[in-house]
């Protein structure tokens, strides 16, 4: 596994601990259709699945990571979620997309800045 | 739920209306949306405002932030809503504290560094503030002197986004410029630079009195430019109300660099012969810009060359002329500039241009001459009252080391004919006698009987047509003015009657 996909790792961990520590269910992780891919999907005390999009930095030098979600990005994800309750027979659960932005900074502090609903 | 609300000014024409600057900043992925019919240059203050807050230590909200201009339903255009919405995403972060409602404006373009920059129409969105009540405003520094010429409302002057937080923040008014104040001895050119000429010179005098539309026609080089661009100094010096008129209709052109600020000199605007209809009377496809006719407000129009100006533009200032405004109509709306102005003609005689005197010179052909001033429109020759030739001075003229008389000898002049004009006025809709309408003329109006016999015998030996009729009675009514006369004589009748030389050419 190259750094990048190492520091992708390691956030998108933290945001699943992050989550647990609320009382979410993590029901899948990195998953991977033809059109891209979901970082987690979630599901909360109240039986609302969550699509997690998770962008990790070391960094803010280039800008917030979310900033990073263009429109087409978040549209892809909307498609993508909607692909996902179809396949795992969620049909007509209530869902929503978040999205959090992890920094990962010198002597492996990690900081969170989780959005929610944020399409 | 972050939130806050400043005011600003978006101008339509010289109305300035009152815009709400709405900042909500919310989470959600980082974004930034601009509601309320931006134009370009608007949509572009994203960018702006963004370098700007953090090019001066600022935070920037990494979060949704959406920018609402209301009235929504009014298209806005321009670059001075950058100040207010920068301050209100600070306000509505609490990095300042809020803003009390209706009490203050803002106005200002951002540079990226944090600079603010002189923005268009100032003064008039400073004089609609202050109409609704407003009792501050923050303007670019380098349009405090127009926006402090409006009193009763306190005028900030901003050099940088810093100034203005740091006013916000603390009450520390930044340092304003030095206001220089013009003066009556701004009148650059004098009549008496003017060789000669003594029938145009005392054409433009009763031109200046009457407020009559004049056509210089004569050979070049003779002095046709050098005249009207004097017509400007012998003009009585502009009212108060008329200079707020004046300045802020070039304060909306951005051509109050040009211009000394408040300025009691009416203005002289001079458009090519190639300008087009829009450059003349206004327009602009975002903005609707004025044109050189609402320049010329309640000063002097000067187009040289007429007849070589494509007719549709001649033509367009027959609504000016009549109505003393003019109203633009485009996608984005419709406007109204007043222009009110004294338009001056100037032609050549003939293609060629040397045909005077005995014409020896002259290459054209008759119909070529004939031709040439046909193509100044019926209408618009219909509302121009003195004709004058202007021939080249003889060698006495130019051989003399004795000077004209100078404009401010000339001018004292105008102002006492047209004092003279008000109280025969004082009654009337009208303030000149250029303005007195045909009804009028031949009832209240009336030169002497003697005059007016001289009249009805050219009319008889068909000399004068019925149009023709009225012009000379108004022009002899100037000519009475400048002649201190309270009726005018069968001179004065007389000396109008030749005042339209030049006819024989436009026939």
């Amino acid at each position: 596994m190259g750094t990048k996909q190492l520091i992708g790792a390691l956030g998108e961990d933290f945001v699943a601990k992050y989550l647990v520590a609320k009382n979410y269910e993590i029901l899948d992780r990195n998953w991977r259709i033809k059109e891209g891919e979901i970082d987690l999907v979630a599901i909360s005390e109240h039986g609302v699945v969550v699509f997690i999009e998770v962008k990790t930095r070391t960094s803010f030098a280039f800008g917030h990571p979310l900033e990073a979600i263009t429109r087409e990005k978040a549209y892809r994800l909307q498609r993508l979620a909607l692909a996902w309750l179809t396949i795992h027979h969620r049909w007509g659960f209530e869902y929503r997309i978040d999205a959090a932005a992890v920094l990962i900074s010198k002597g492996e502090k990690f900081e969170i800045d989780y959005r929610i609903a944020v399409l | 739920m972050a939130l806050a609300l400043t005011s600003s000014v978006s101008l339509t024409g010289l109305t300035g209306n009152l815009i709400d600057v709405e900042v909500d900043i919310s989470d959600g992925l980082p974004g930034y949306i601009l509601l309320g019919l931006p134009d370009a240059a608007l949509n572009e203050s994203k960018d702006r405002v963004r370098a700007a807050l953090v090019n001066s230590g600022e935070v920037w909200p990494n979060k949704k932030v959406t920018v609402s201009l209301s009235p929504a339903w009014l298209p806005k255009s321009g670059s001075a809503f950058d100040l207010p919405i920068a301050i209100t995403l600070l306000m509505a972060q609490g990095q300042v504290p809020k803003d009390q409602p209706g009490v203050c404006i803002y106005l200002g373009e951002l540079s990226l560094d944090g600079q603010v920059r002189e923005v268009r129409g100032v003064l008039p969105a400073v004089l609609a503030a202050k109409k609704r009540g407003f009792q501050r405003a923050l303007v670019p520094f380098k349009n405090f002197a127009e926006a402090s010429c409006v009193s009763g409302i306190e005028v900030i002057a901003i050099s940088s986004l810093s100034d203005a937080l740091n006013y916000l923040r603390s009450g520390e008014v930044p340092e304003s410029p030095e206001v220089i104040s013009a003066t009556d001895s701004d009148y650059f050119l004098d009549l008496c630079d003017v060789a000669g000429q003594l029938g145009a010179r005392r054409a433009l005098e009763i031109a200046a009195i009457g407020g009559h539309h004049l056509l210089f026609i004569g050979p070049p080089g003779t002095g046709k430019t050098m005249l009207a661009e004097r017509i400007p100094s012998i003009l009585p010096p502009l009212t108060e109300e008329s200079i707020l008129e004046v300045t802020a209709i070039h304060s909306i052109a951005g051509t109050l660099l040009d211009r000394e600020l408040l300025s009691k000199l009416p203005p002289f605007v001079a458009p090519h012969h190639t300008t087009t209809a829009p450059a003349m009377i206004g327009g602009g496809a975002h903005a609707i810009r004025p044109g050189a006719t609402s320049l010329a407000h309640e000063g002097v129009l000067f187009i040289d060359e007429a007849p070589e100006c494509a007719r549709g533009v001649l033509d367009s200032l027959r609504q000016p002329l009549e109505s003393g405004s003019v109203t633009i109509s485009r996608a984005v709306g419709s406007v109204t500039y007043p222009a009110r102005f004294m338009l001056v003609l100037a032609a050549n005689p003939c293609p060629c241009g040397r045909f005077s005197g005995r014409g020896r010179s002259c290459t054209c052909t008759q119909i070529a001459i004939r031709r040439y001033l046909q193509r100044l429109s019926g209408p618009l020759l219909d509302r121009i009252d003195i004709r004058v030739f202007v021939d080249s001075p003889s060698r006495i003229e130019m051989a003399s080391d004795q000077l004209g008389e100078s404009s401010e000898v000339v001018r004292q002049r105008v102002i006492d004919a047209r004092a003279m004009a008000d109280s025969r006025f004082s009654d009337c809709a009208w303030k000149l006698n250029s303005q007195i309408p045909p009804s009028q003329l031949r009832k209240r109006f009336r030169a002497e009987k003697l005059g007016m016999n001289f009249l009805h015998t050219e009319l008889d030996n068909e000399r004068l047509s019925a149009r023709g009729f009225h012009k000379v009675l108004r022009i002899s009514w100037s000519i009475a003015d400048s002649n201190g006369h309270t009726i005018p004589n069968r001179d004065d009748v007389e000396a109008a009657f030749r005042l339209r030389e030049g006819m024989e050419l436009l026939a």
